[in-house]
């Protein structure tokens, strides 16, 4: 119980520590390996879908002119989506941001010596 | 049936009452915003960086506004009217840089800079070599845009408005000088958002009117472009024949963005990173929605207007757009469409003199010359002239390149962007064991082998030297220029260690993350 409520205090006021305490905690280490690993799955998820239409459009010309409507070729949904996807992929970036790095932000700021 | 392309009596290149009258309008308007800005613009923090004061909804606005350019808006109208479909693979490679942008650098740029990207790149280097070095890269690039931008909006006017060339580039040149001298980025923010709400509105009317022919069916549209110019409208033809070139195309268009020094200044505009962030999303919706309804501007003018009569008025298919608004709206949206494409030339080019500007002043002179101990007012009066001589170089760059492909010419800054300054940003945020003269190396690879490789290929060496072959393949280098800036930047860095650098890191990487001690 005692021991509890130590810890309960240590989180409210939280240890203060050193800048160069804060760059080797393991907490910011994971930060920065986490916003990177972010970062890189999204952009590799962004190289898919436009280097993959490129290439679509460069080697699969008759798969990409194939008509879904009337007149309409599939490559037209698929041109819009790439722009769709790309604007879906920075929106997940933010969300993820706003949601899980700014607040561990704030906490590993809070930890620095004033 | 849809409709089809009826012969057509145009207006443009005569001057208009109702052109005139909305581009006076924007004009005023945007001069009032000015003078209220110049009121608020006394430090060389307001000037460059409207006081860290712009609003993320603002910001993500002024970037669209940066970004959406008359070389955009009409070129790429134009395309998809001529050329079909690849006018539309073209726009969306204009977009996909927007989420590279934030996943890489615009968090760290925005809490480790001050006005310019060069101060990123310099954070744990030596000053005076990195300074120099991206400063080259930095003035490199906006002057290629600028005259791209230049080229293209004289000749617009031109066609639009019937007065000269010439005079055309000077009037750009003095409307916009007025905005940076007076109102440094306070008004030239204000001005790209008011353009942006303006383009915005324009071409979305624009779309509706034209999916209005066709009873809101964009399948009508596309049948109607079908049923005149064949099927092969609606098909990918023939601008990605070789994947090597479009991969390369591709990634100037997408790393390019990354490096354009007034795209990357608007960063220091915000309050904070989160604020830097939030302006991207926002960026990335407006332009991707403009990106979107562009192509069925194009195809509506293509099935309407008709390409024999767009390419009569201009062969580059540039007059499309305002063509398609004259047939829709009148003379009046004519008018409003011309006035909204002369505002957004101000306003690009009013950014790019702003960036060039902050390059010399912030850069070179006062962190080289004055090593950073410049007063306010000496800070002020060398952007001020900064500001006039790349004022006067535009304008001067535009006259003298007259007639050059415009659409062609941006893609050649963003391969100069991508190639230059964007490897060495990426790699000063992201390595420890970057180095001084890495930095150097690479942003001089980057830069001079893309020009090199430019000048050398078919759109230089074939299309403006009239030789028989090209010496470079490439139609765009970026797949080996930004290759060889990396390769020569980690090379050199490797074989001079900076251990300074290296300590220094620790203390960037809490800037970085954190935000600590952010301006």
């Amino acid at each position: 119980m005692a021991n509890a409520t130590h810890q309960l205090k240590q989180a409210s006021t939280g240890p203060e520590k050193s800048a160069h305490e804060v760059i080797n905690s393991h907490e910011f280490k994971r930060l920065v390996a986490k916003r990177w690993t972010v970062s890189t799955a999204l952009l590799a998820a962004l190289f898919v879908t436009y280097y993959g239409f490129i290439l679509l459009i460069a080697n699969a010309k008759p798969a990409m002119s194939q008509k879904i409507g009337e007149v309409t070729t599939l490559a037209i949904p698929v041109g819009i989506a790439v722009i769709v996807i790309a604007f879906v992929l920075t929106a997940i970036y933010v969300a993820w941001a706003n949601a899980s790095y700014d607040p561990e932000v704030e906490r590993l700021k809070g930890q620095l010596k004033k | 049936m849809p409709p089809s392309a009826q012969p057509m009596q145009t207006t443009l290149g005569s001057p208009q009452a109702s052109s005139i009258a909305f581009f006076l309008l924007i004009v005023l308007v945007t001069l009032a915003i000015t003078y209220w800005a110049a009121k608020r613009t006394k430090s060389a923090k307001e000037f460059y960086a409207a006081g860290r004061s712009v609003s993320a909804v603002q910001n993500g606005l002024a970037l669209a506004g940066d970004y959406m350019s008359a070389a955009s808006f009409l070129g790429i109208a134009g395309m998809v009217a001529l050329k079909g479909y690849d006018g539309m693979i073209y726009a969306t490679g204009w977009l996909v840089g927007w989420p590279a942008l934030m996943f890489l650098i615009a968090e760290p740029l925005r809490n480790l800079g001050k006005f310019t990207f060069a101060d990123v790149v310099a954070f744990r280097l030596r000053q005076t070599p990195v300074r120099i070095a991206s400063a080259v890269g930095g003035i490199l690039t906006v002057l290629f845009y600028t005259i791209a931008q230049m080229v293209g909006s004289g000749a617009l006017i031109k066609l639009m408005f019937g007065i000269k060339y010439e005079y055309a580039e000077i009037l750009v040149g003095c409307i916009m000088l007025a905005y940076v001298l007076f109102g440094g980025m306070v008004a030239t923010t204000w001005v790209q958002i008011i353009k942006a709400v303006l383009l915005l509105l324009g071409v979305s009317l624009l779309t509706v009117l034209v999916l209005g022919k066709f009873d809101f069916s964009p399948g009508n549209l596309y049948a109607a472009v079908a049923g005149q110019y064949g099927q092969a409208a609606l098909e990918p033809g023939g601008l990605v024949t070789s994947p090597l070139d479009a991969i390369s195309l591709g990634l100037a268009l997408m790393f390019g963005l990354l490096g354009l020094p007034h795209i990357l200044m608007r960063f220091y505009t915000v309050p904070d990173a989160k604020a830097a962030r939030k302006s991207v999303l926002y960026a990335t919706g407006l332009i991707g929605y403009f990106y979107i309804i562009i192509p069925i501007v194009g195809f509506g003018a293509a099935a309407l207007v008709g390409r024999k009569m767009i390419t009569s008025i201009d062969k580059g298919g540039n007059m499309a757009a305002p063509l398609v608004a004259e047939l829709l709206g009148g003379t009046p949206f004519l008018g409003f469409i011309a006035a909204v494409a002369f505002a957004t030339i101000l306003a690009v080019v009013a950014g790019l003199t702003l960036a060039g500007s902050s390059a010399y002043s912030h850069d070179i002179y006062v962190s080289i010359i004055k090593k950073g101990k410049a007063t306010e007012e000496e800070q002020m009066k060398t952007a001020k002239v900064a500001t006039v001589i790349f004022g006067l170089a535009a304008v001067i760059l535009g006259i003298s390149f007259k007639g050059q492909n415009v659409a062609f010419m941006v893609g050649l800054a963003f391969s100069i962007a991508a190639s230059a300054n964007f490897p060495a940003l990426l790699m000063s945020v992201l390595w420890k064991r970057f180095t001084t003269p890495g930095a150097v190396a690479s942003i001089l690879t980057g830069a001079f082998l893309s020009i090199g490789m430019i000048v050398l290929s078919p759109t230089v060496w074939v299309d403006v030297f009239h030789n028989a072959t090209p010496i470079v393949g490439l139609k765009n280098p970026c797949i080996v220029s930004m290759s060889c800036a990396f390769a020569i930047g980690i090379i050199v860095s490797l074989l001079t260690p900076e251990p300074r650098a290296q300590e220094m890191f620790e203390d960037e990487k809490l800037r970085t993350y954190l935000g600590v001690g952010a301006e």
